[in-house]
């Protein structure tokens, strides 16, 4: 049984149809990657996966390990295994980062009928996680992202995902606002996480993280829709012809 | 016949008429108080109980409210006083000498008067007033004239009891001294306690009050302080209590020059509840932070109003007001920053915040500005909504429950304001509260 499937997913947000019939199956252990022109509901689609309230599904189903999740609160989504690194982290003042961190982990464990960490084993495990990300532990003291810059939010984001050791981790422009440093040290990050039984949506728009983080397949969404599937190769080419094809294809579509 | 015009009084404004003419024989003080009492009561009688016409109290209308005056309560008995063991408690295990006042009055035996740091002085208001002290001859309804305030002069008729607290010139008093205020007694009663604190030159020292009140009280409590140059003060008051009772509360407080005043007052339910603070900047350089954190649910009302008066240049002011409001709760707040002509380079900033937790919840805010100088910086915000329903995501889809996330939230909205608290073993145990009173939420 693959880990996603997507089945002519229909969703309307704001009572306007952004996605409009998406198909898409991942397979366990696989790593996917979506890229397509802006607008065109990458981000749409993730927030779909993680339950964001708003983006309303009018027609089609998505199941985990064949399980429809439509109906699920985003917060039991995500104790059976759906991590989404956000495009545009948020900060959240006046919660600890450390506080947010423990708060989530126990929370996802209680869900899954195991024991709460204790102060210590937690401790131990973040600092691990945080030295591998080369995050300096003193930011996590602070309020969740609050005066972290950009490239800090989305390796705060992965460091998160490493500690909830998600199922499906759905990855939305991790890449951008990184430096060249840190692309490679979040990049080992994400696939120190790659497993026979994790698999992983990678959004993004530059070949450059596809050099470290390699996919299995890559698909195009254009206005809603997958337009175009194949191997990592498309990802090159289209890198070198643009997404121009597509669009014409998109609208033409009924 | 008598041609004159009369306003109606009401049921209440007619039993406090009659109760003060019975009461004033007995009530503490000697002649000259006696005096006091007599017109300051005139003054209540001609003003009435205040009404949502007044615009000070727009927003609660005290005749409306009390409908029927309760009796004044009198010396607490064995019940009353054991039942006031456990009063003050939302302190947690922070360590302060306890002053303990049941029913209005001063109990010797569950206070702590053992071993009083030096310059520091605690005495019982009704028993200066019998004696005839000169601190409060000097001060007693003088710190911060509140003349039209019909409820000050209901309370300087009928003040029972309260503490005297005076900290000498230079002394530091490190252990904060908490006065417990509970009224515990088996039937609903009217309670007027009044306090007065003076703090010399240079001194320091934190109060804490803590009002708890069993149902259906009525509590009319006013705290008079002259905070002198160069002196720190911390004052927190923390009011918590049933719905159905109704606490009225006025803070006069003077500050001399280079002083620091840092105030807060914590609202845990309470029925109604009004908080009137009314502070004076007597000299430069002087740090006042007024802040403050309610949490209602129900149908309960906290109006906190104060009004700080840039008397003297280069002061800093900052007030902080959070109000979280579930259920059909109301969370009032009107603060006036006066900035007086010749107070120059006063720095004035006025923030409430209200979350609103249900549809039903309703936050009033009415901050003011009334500037007479010119080169000064003032300014005020307020806000008010629901949660972040990015932020509840956010937190949701890393697993953590909505009532969690909602948790979360909250105590980083209160968290702000309570931060302005200097005492930690206190900030903690008031945040403890807050996770508290969100656990009875949940349930
Ligand atoms: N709340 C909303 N109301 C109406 N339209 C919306 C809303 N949110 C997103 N959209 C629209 O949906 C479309 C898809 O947005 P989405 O963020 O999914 O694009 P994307 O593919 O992630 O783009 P990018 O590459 O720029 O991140 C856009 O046209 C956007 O304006
Ligand atoms: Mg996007």
């Amino acid at each position: 049984m693959p880990m996603l499937e997507v089945k002519n997913l229909h969703v309307t947000v704001d009572g306007r149809e952004i996605l409009k019939g998406v198909d898409l199956t991942v397979g366990k252990g696989e790593v996917h990657a979506i890229m397509g022109p802006n607008g065109s509901g990458k981000s749409t689609l993730s927030y779909v996966l993680a339950g964001k309230p708003g983006y309303e599904a009018t027609e089609g189903q998505v199941l985990l390990d064949g399980e429809d999740i439509l109906g699920m609160q985003s917060d039991e989504r995500a104790a059976k295994g759906i991590f989404l690194a956000f495009q545009y982290p948020l900060e959240i003042p006046g919660v600890a980062t450390m506080t947010f961190l423990r708060t989530a982990l126990n929370a996802q464990r209680k869900k899954r009928g195991e024991v709460e960490l204790s102060t210590p084993e937690f401790l131990k495990i973040v600092r691990e996680a945080a030295r591998r990300l080369e995050i300096d532990t003193d930011m996590l003291r602070r309020g969740v992202n609050v005066g972290f810059s950009g490239g800090e939010k989305k390796r705060n984001e992965i460091l998160q995902m490493a500690l909830l050791q998600p199922r499906l981790c759905v990855l939305d422009e991790t890449d951008s606002g990184l430096d060249i440093d840190a692309l490679k040290i979040v990049s080992d990050g994400v696939n120190r996480l790659r497993s026979p039984d994790r698999s992983m949506v990678v959004i993004t728009h530059y070949q450059r993280l596809l050099d470290h983080i390699v996919p299995d397949v890559v698909h195009v969404l254009s206005a809603g829709r997958i337009v175009k599937t194949g191997g990592k190769e498309l990802a090159l080419e289209l890198e070198a012809t643009g997404y121009a094809q597509f669009q014409g294809e998109a609208a033409a579509a009924p | 016949m008598n041609a004159e015009v009369r306003t109606i009084k009401t049921n209440a404004e007619q039993a406090l008429a009659a109760a003060f003419a019975v009461a004033k024989a007995k009530l503490p003080g000697d002649r000259k108080v006696a005096a006091l009492r007599e017109a300051a009561f005139g003054r209540f009688d001609a003003l009435g109980l205040p009404h949502r016409r007044v615009e000070e109290w727009k927003y609660t209308d005290l005749r409306a409210i009390i409908r029927e005056a309760r009796p004044i309560a009198g010396p607490p008995d064995a019940a009353s006083m054991a039942r006031a063991k456990t009063a003050g408690s939302l302190i947690g295990d922070m360590d302060a000498r306890r002053i303990v006042f049941v029913n209005g009055t001063f109990v010797p035996e569950l206070s702590d008067l053992v071993g009083l740091s030096p310059g520091l002085s605690v005495r019982s208001m009704a028993q200066a007033l019998a004696a005839g002290d000169p601190l409060v001859e000097a001060n007693l309804g003088k710190v911060v004239p509140a003349e039209r305030e019909g409820v000050v002069a209901l309370n300087t008729a009928l003040m029972c009891d309260g503490a005297i607290i005076h900290v000498a010139k230079g002394a530091t008093v490190e252990r904060p001294i908490h006065l417990v205020f509970a009224a515990t007694g088996q039937t609903p009663a009217s309670v007027f306690t009044r306090s007065l604190v003076v703090i010399e030159q240079g001194a320091r020292v934190m109060l804490v009050e803590s009002h708890d009140a069993a149902a259906g009280h009525h509590v009319n409590t006013a705290l008079e302080m002259v905070v002198g140059d160069n002196a720190h003060v911390d004052h927190i008051k923390i009011t918590a209590g049933l719905s159905d009772l109704i606490h009225v509360s006025s803070l006069m407080a003077s500050i001399g020059a280079n002083a620091r005043l840092n105030d807060f007052a914590f609202n845990l339910g309470g029925g109604v509840v009004r908080n009137q603070t009314f502070i004076r900047l007597d000299g430069e350089g002087t740090h006042a932070g007024l802040r403050g954190a309610s949490l209602l649910k129900d149908k309960q009302h906290v109006d906190s109003t104060l009004v700080i008066d840039h008397k003297a240049g280069l002061c800093q002011s900052r007030e902080v007001f959070a109000a979280v409001l579930d259920g059909e709760s109301r969370g009032v707040f009107q603060g006036k920053i006066v900035v007086h002509q010749h107070a120059q380079k006063t720095d004035a900033r006025m923030m409430t915040r209200a979350l609103l937790l249900s549809d039903e919840a309703e936050a009033d805010h009415k901050p003011e500005l009334e500037i007479f100088a010119d080169d000064v910086q003032c300014g005020h915000g307020a806000t008010s909504g629901a949660l972040n329903k990015d932020l509840k995501f956010y937190l949701m889809a890393r697993g953590i429950p909505e009532k969690e996330a909602e948790a979360l939230l909250v105590q980083a909205f209160v968290g702000e304001a309570i931060e302005g608290i200097e005492h930690a073993g206190l900030r903690d145990a008031l945040m403890g509260q807050v996770v508290v009173w969100l656990q009875g939420r949940e349930d």
